[in-house]
């Protein structure tokens, strides 16, 4: 029964943490977006053809972090972006400290599997 | 096109993807695609990028809501989730090297099978008796319903774990998030109730999604004129479809709008064939 009540806790925090965590991306992004807007809104858009990039994303994230600092719209909204992948990241984070007070270690290893899965498109995820 | 005329046309057409991805039970992903690529002529590859920030949105934040009435199996959901990560990373470095008219032959076909999918009736699916495996890794779980708490059993886990690999690859090649596959892994094969691989294959969607999503937003897949309109059109059309799904009759909607994405899939195969997209 202990364990049944802690699961509940469990399913609490990780539901509040996703619906939390999406809020927070968007306000962000939309204030991205409004900036965005007012800067560039007689622009013409070229998204007809696609160009690759090829960034890692520490430097993708020094560059949206400075970006945001000068008031830049679309690196807020990239802000966004990036906050709206931490939530299930996050998510995956919390069930490993949550297995691991379950001392269901079974489980433990399951999530670090997902977790060196997801580490690995981070680093070679790029083309190298 | 203006950066003004484009954010409204792209804000509006989300809104209607986001409307009709709930009402059909796809994803946003499903619809944005075609939007973007057929109607728009936006490249493919960004396309792919935008649904897959959409996914994430969406898929969070219903997911918060199964997961705290205790529907979803979390256990289920993190060991299925090795296979769709692997298989969205898979996917994910495919699309760079694929050519952008076998993506789009391949989007049409997924886009029929799960328009179809979407129509055909499901049934309960209810087993007492679990498999060796599913017991070893703790998959049997419980779950809210009208009659109380019910208890059921997994069947066919390597089965499960297989299909959701290809799901998988599917997300991460195609930017959606597969729900359609996801589904069938855990209800045909698995035989768990569908309100349960519903709502676990939604709480998956999110990390499935970004595994593949950061090597997206490395390669520059991930516009964000594109996808701040799009994220927030997605989810406030999504909202208004649960609404207009309490009133109206779903099945006449689900099928007026499931016609229609079989003849954006065709458009789809179509332009692809020909070397448009």
């Amino acid at each position: 029964m202990e364990s049944k009540i802690r699961d509940r806790d469990i399913q609490y925090i990780i539901g509040n943490l996703l619906r939390y965590g999406v809020w927070i991306a968007l306000s962000v992004a939309v204030l991205g977006g409004i900036i965005y807007l007012f800067n560039h809104e007689q622009e013409t858009v070229h998204y007809g053809t696609f160009i690759e990039q090829n960034k890692t994303i520490f430097a993708l994230i020094s560059e949206t972090i400075s970006g945001t600092f000068s008031g830049s719209g679309d690196a807020i909204i990239l802000l966004g972006i990036i906050l709206l992948f931490l939530t299930p990241i996050l998510r995956v984070f919390f069930s490993l400290i949550a297995f691991f007070i379950e001392k269901d270690y079974l489980y433990v290893c399951i999530t670090l599997i997902v977790i060196g899965i997801i580490c690995f498109s981070i680093f070679y995820g790029f083309a190298h | 096109m203006t950066v003004l005329t484009f954010t409204l046309i792209m804000f509006l057409g989300a809104c209607c993807a986001g409307l009709i991805g709930s009402l059909t039970g796809l994803g946003g992903g499903v619809v944005i695609i075609p939007l973007l690529t057929v109607v728009l002529g936006v490249d493919i590859h960004y396309a792919i990028g935008t649904a897959l920030v959409s996914v994430i949105a969406t898929s969070s934040g219903s997911a918060a809501a199964y997961v705290k009435e205790g529907i979803t199996n979390m256990r289920l959901g993190m060991f299925l989730e090795i296979a769709t990560t692997a298989g969205a990373i898979a996917g994910a470095l495919l699309a760079s090297v694929a050519p952008t008219s076998f993506i789009a032959i391949l989007f049409g076909c997924t886009l029929i099978f799960s328009a179809i999918n979407s129509l055909t009736k499901k049934s309960e699916h209810h087993v007492e008796v679990s498999s060796n495996l599913a017991n070893k890794l703790k998959l049997p779980n419980t779950y809210p319903t009208a009659i109380g708490v019910t208890s059921y059993g997994t069947k066919n886990v390597i089965g499960g774990f297989t299909m959701m690999s290809v799901a998988g690859v599917l997300s991460g090649l195609l930017g959606i998030g597969s729900g359609a596959f996801k589904v069938i892994a855990m209800d045909n094969i698995m035989k768990i109730p569908f309100k349960v691989s519903t709502t676990t294959s939604n709480f998956m969607m999110g990390v499935t999604a970004t595994a593949s999503a950061v090597i997206y937003l490395q390669r520059g897949y991930i516009e964000p004129g594109i996808c701040m309109p799009v994220v927030i059109g997605v989810l406030l059309g999504a909202m208004a479809g649960a609404r207009i799904l309490l009133k109206a009759n779903p099945k006449n909607l689900r099928l007026f709008f499931a016609f229609i994405i079989i003849g954006l899939a065709f458009n789809m195969i179509y332009n692809g064939i020909v070397g448009n997209i």
